[in-house]
């Protein structure tokens, strides 16, 4: 269902299309980076940490290095010191230090699953059987992991050198705060606003509530991987699995001190990334081994290195405390943030705490939010990094709110909700949004307005925010002889945005989407382009297209005015066709102009490159999503009957690949609300490095998602478009909470909301008694 | 590198020499639905593989009303769950065997497998035990039966010695107005190992609806699965009502001895025996009545 503001004056553009990528995908024929062989290549394999925490004290190669077939070895000692440098790599702020600790340790480990030699062997047995011959001394440290135990006081210290700084903003360096002694704690950030203590004293009710939530992996399907060719002339060619070709780029750059032009970067079909694939694991590995070994080195990681090493999202510890007056205005919100960022600063905790109480305008508002380093592997971007956590605090407390003041949960959302000129928590007002559209549209929903009726059934419903990346792409669009057209970018593909551009391209020039090619290229064929993540590529990458696209239009029309002997301004171009009054002058379509191409002056090549601007100020999204839950009251099992969202995507281009962007997105929430959980035991060690108790839901555990889009044109774009790749993953887990609460009245406060979890919930509501206490009393 | 041989015996006796032969060194090859992992995660490291599939006598199943059922410890999970006289007889083996993996490890994966894979949370495993099943091994010094109920010893860990080989199942022909159920919790619908697994195994006095005979195994709650005789005297010769079943529920709970994992707390363990306790006698019994 698309619930539009706008009416389409276009004839690709909100059609759905089959993706270009498709037929080599469904038939196995599209490579991915584990599928690339080259002559002589070498298979690398890294040692990691078997402690969550630990002093190395000495690494000893010898044996690896005798083992038949072993090629080269590496260590911490072979990567060269990095300077910390705060480094804005696209959407990410990077500390290339602490890159380079996490791609190799030196000194400490600070995590089960944390690099700590690699060997390259003439196959991968081998060089696995190397691993076991490396001989590694630690001294035992005691882990430190959860953020509640990293902020005490007397908690053991990962990084002697962390000092906690106050930051005023996202990418503030921050000043510090505090004594100068070393923290689990380097980050701070505050919004204020208003008068708190005021806010409160004029609330009629007070809901004051702490929230944990688990640390939860993206969950893509193909592992990293990397092949590395260091040629005999210095220059190193990756082939890799990743979202962002420069990023690797300037990030292999920064590790291994490279220059920047030594390295081109060969992007290759992607399995999935959602903010994951940002960063870099292997590919610096990957470089060194090649260039002591003076071979091709190929890595590819194992689901458990994956998950122990990888990714993922951060855990949190939250408290909100809110207050609304009697007729349902929120009068105050104090709300307490930390996220673990792994063993690393860099946590979300700065867009967690801009997008929390993003879509309430609020007057007294406070939010503290704290990045707390622990023993776990860094975390990564994952699909709204930040946002959807602290939702899952603040709009639980909201349907309570909602339900003290006996409003409907949308209605109050909408006497709250967020309107152009509104104060975002961060400071600068809102652009024309969709927030209201948006609530008002699932309000008026096939699945809002139908009745949900039976025992242990609830219905819950959450809103969520995020930003809309602008940053820096390129584009070309050639025009071919036979007037087919190809557009290149260097945007990765992972939700079918290749299909998107060609679309886009095909609009500006009347042309069959069948004739347009989109290709994804290397770092050496096109300009810079930033990463694919934060909602930006159909947005941004869509913009270059879009102007390279006019641009190799004007050149079109240039040509047909030399042929006709006309000026270029009497050139008309409509559906598709190039024309010109007056006799003599036969119209051309695209096609034709294109034959006569290399008499006119040689090809075409329309080119764009483009900085869409900031992160969120290019645009913002806004997501809602309602779910219908049934309880088993004796396992405390929680079925999703029906669940939907609805989105303010700007413009669908694609409504195919915008609805799967939402479904997607709302089934990782799902499985983050019920089922995803990393487990630790109590020496810091993961016990669930595997899909099979790393549980994220199967096709047999949700019904088909809903969608309703709706679309509130984005003013910065020239097509309407807003980011939609995000947003939808930050209401689910409040949505399903609520339903809970719906269903059987108990609130949850902790992720997942697991059968255990759930259980030990309505134990303690005296819901039903423990089978297992009863027994223990016999 | 480290090699593997493979062996493809066609009979139970090179089998049995093969695997005497090569001691803790080899290990059969059933589906291989575990041992495949178990290599590649390195957990087990043997320089002989005895693939048993190929052996005739190990892949047959013979059922008779008479004199129940005997089961090759290589048949595969479906060709259990698809038989018609299983399905009928046995309903909660059948079941179990229907909810290892997918269709396609079904194919491979088997019940014999799947029990000397030593696993407490085995699905078939409780239900072997429910319907009273006998393990026969063959081995160097001759044949052995033992109880399913003692098969296991721990975690990975079981009755077979070295040179030892499962063969078959016999399970004794289905009494009148008798049934079985099996089930298991998983926190999704499908891809999960058992939290809790239950095999409940009835025999009723239609007349008054008194329990004649019974047995209740549980799985994933303890180092092996577990035959939970205290739960089980207590149900037979009464009549089996609310109470009873109530009853049943907690002395089975009082059998468990779980842990806390990745999988379920121990608590939440504890409680979902007894759910699924009364759950399964209540299938069960339904089937037993509406078996004659």
């Amino acid at each position: 269902m698309t619930q539009s503001t706008i009416k389409s004056e276009f004839t690709v553009i909100g059609t759905r299309p089959i993706r270009h990528d498709g037929i080599d995908k469904v038939t196995g024929r599209a490579r991915y980076g584990a599928d690339i062989a080259l002559p002589g290549m070498l298979h690398g394999a890294v040692l990691r940490s078997p402690h969550a925490h630990a002093r190395i004290r000495s690494i000893d190669m010898a044996k690896a290095r005798r083992h038949p077939g072993v090629k080269a070895v590496v260590t911490g000692a072979d990567f060269p010191e990095v300077k910390g440098v705060m480094a804005q790599v696209g959407e990410l702020i990077v500390n290339t230090h602490y890159l380079s600790l996490n791609v190799m340790a030196r000194g400490k480990v600070l995590y089960d699953g944390h690099a700590v030699a690699a060997v390259a062997a003439t196959s991968r047995h081998v060089a696995l059987e190397a691993l076991e011959l490396i001989e590694v001394d630690y001294e035992v440290l005691t882990p430190v992991m959860t953020a509640e135990e990293a902020m005490k006081p007397d908690a053991p210290v990962l990084l002697e050198e962390l000092r906690t700084k106050l930051m005023a903003h996202r990418t503030d360096p921050g000043s510090a705060e505090g004594p100068d002694r070393p923290t689990n704690v380097p980050g701070h950030i505050r919004f204020e606003r208003g008068d708190l203590a005021a806010g409160f004293r004029a609330a009629a009710h007070i809901v004051e509530r702490e929230f944990v939530t688990a640390a939860v992996h993206q969950g893509y399907i193909e592992p990293q991987n990397a092949l590395a060719i260091y040629g005999a002339d210095g220059h190193v060619t990756i082939h890799c699995s990743t979202q962002g070709s420069f990023n690797v780029r300037t990030l292999t750059s920064s590790v291994l001190g490279i220059p920047e032009g030594s390295i081109r970067v060969v992007p290759a079909e992607i399995g999935g990334g959602f903010g994951g694939k940002t960063t870099v694991y292997l590919e610096p590995v990957a470089t060194i081994l090649s260039k002591l070994s003076g071979r091709p080195v190929k890595m590819v990681m194992s689901r458990a290195d994956v998950l122990r090493a990888t990714g993922p999202t951060s855990g949190t510890k939250m408290k909100v405390r809110m207050g609304a007056a009697r007729d349902g205005t929120i009068t105050a919100a104090e709300v307490w943030l930390a996220y673990e960022a792994g063993a690393f600063p860099g946590s979300p905790f700065a867009p967690g705490a801009m997008c929390t109480m993003a879509p309430y305008n609020v007057a007294n508002l406070r939010i503290d939010s704290f990045d707390v380093v622990v023993n776990r592997p860094k975390v990564a971007a994952y699909r709204a990094p930040g946002s959807p956590a602290s939702a899952f605090a603040c709009e639980t407390v909201i349907d309570e709110l909602a339900t003290l003041c006996g409003i409907d949960p949308l209605d109050f959302r909408i006497l709250n909700g967020v309107r152009e000129g509104m104060p975002q928590p961060a400071g600068p007002p809102y652009k024309r949004i969709g927030f209201i559209e948006t609530c008002t549209a699932m309000r008026e929903s096939a699945h809002y307005q139908a009745r949900l009726e039976g025992p242990n059934r609830g219905r819950g419903v959450a809103a969520g925010f995020w930003f809309n990346g602008g940053l820096q792409s390129s584009a070309t669009v050639n025009i071919h002889g036979d007037g087919s057209v190809s557009v290149v970018t260097g945007s990765v593909d992972i939700g079918g945005s290749r299909t998107t551009q060609a679309m886009i391209a095909a609009e500006v020039l009347g042309a069959d989407i069948n004739d347009v090619r989109p290709v994804v290229t290397d770092t050496d064929s096109i300009g810079h382009t930033d990463v694919t993540g934060g909602s930006r590529v159909a947005l941004a990458t869509g913009m270059a297209v879009y102007e390279a696209a006019h641009d190799a239009l004007a050149q079109l029309k240039a040509r047909a005015a030399k042929l006709w002997e006309k000026p270029i301004a009497e050139v008309r171009f409509a559906a598709g066709t190039f024309s010109a009054a007056g006799n003599g002058v036969p119209p051309m379509t695209l096609k034709q102009l294109a034959t006569r191409l290399a008499r006119t002056g040689g090809p075409i090549v329309g080119r764009a490159t483009l900085n869409a601007g900031a992160v969120g100020a290019v645009g913002n999204a806004f997501a809602v999503a309602c779910v219908d839950v049934e309880i088993d009251p004796e396992t405390a099992k929680v079925r999703i009957l029906r669940c939907s969202i609805a989105q303010d995507v700007g413009r669908a281009l694609h409504p195919g690949y915008v609805e799967g962007q939402m479904q997607g997105a709302l089934a990782q929430g799902i499985g983050w609300a019920l089922s995803e959980e990393y487990f630790y035991d109590r020496n810091g060690l993961l016990r669930n490095a595997g899909l099979l108790d790393y549980r994220m839901p199967t096709c047999l555990d949700l019904p088909m998602i809903e969608t309703v889009i709706v679309e509130v044109p984005n003013p910065h774009h020239p097509l309407g478009v807003r980011g939609v790749g995000e947003v939808g993953i930050v209401p689910p887990m409040a949505a399903v909470a609520n339903a809970i609460y719906q269903a059987i009245g108990v609130r949850m406060t902790e992720l997942p909301m697991s059968p255990p979890h759930l259980l030990k919930a309505i134990g303690q509501r005296g819901g039903v008694t423990l089978d297992s206490h009863a027994a223990a009393a016999d | 590198m480290h090699a593997i041989n493979y062996e493809s015996p066609k009979t139970i006796d090179e089998a049995v020499k093969l695997l005497a032969a090569h001691g803790e060194k080899a290990r059969p090859l059933s589906g291989g639905t575990d041992l495949l992992i178990q290599l590649r995660a390195g957990t087990r490291r043997p320089d002989f593989v005895v693939d048993i599939k190929h052996i005739a006598d190990l892949c047959k199943i013979s059922f008779s009303a008479q004199h129940g059922l005997s089961l090759g410890a290589a048949v595969p999970c479906l060709e259990i769950h698809e038989n018609p006289h299983l399905r009928r007889h046995y309903p909660g083996l059948t079941e179990a065997a229907h909810l290892i993996g997918s269709l396609q490890i079904q194919s491979r994966a088997t019940v014999g497998g799947n029990l000397c894979n030593g696993s407490p949370a085995a699905d078939t495993t409780p239900a072997l035990i429910a319907l009273g099943a006998m393990a026969r091994i063959a081995g160097p010094g001759g044949e052995r039966t033992v109880p399913v109920e003692g098969f296991c010893l721990s975690p990975g860990r079981t009755v077979l010695k070295p040179g030892e080989l499962l063969v078959e199942f016999q399970i004794p022909a289905p009494a009148k107005y008798s049934s079985d159920a099996y089930l298991r919790f998983i926190p999704r619908n499908e891809m999960d190992i058992a939290v809790v697994g239950v095999g409940v195994a009835l025999t009723l006095d239609p007349a008054n609806d008194h329990v004649v005979a019974a047995r209740i195994a549980l799985g994933a709650v303890g180092p092996t699965p577990i035959f939970a005789t205290q739960a089980v005297q207590a149900l037979v010769g009464k009549k089996l009502d609310d109470a009873a079943i109530a009853n049943a529920g907690t002395l089975a709970i009082a059998a468990a001895t779980p842990i806390d994992d990745m999988r379920g707390t121990a608590e939440y363990r504890r409680h979902v025996v007894g759910v699924l306790t009364r759950r399964a006698l209540a299938i069960a019994a339904t089937r037993a009545k509406a078996s004659a």
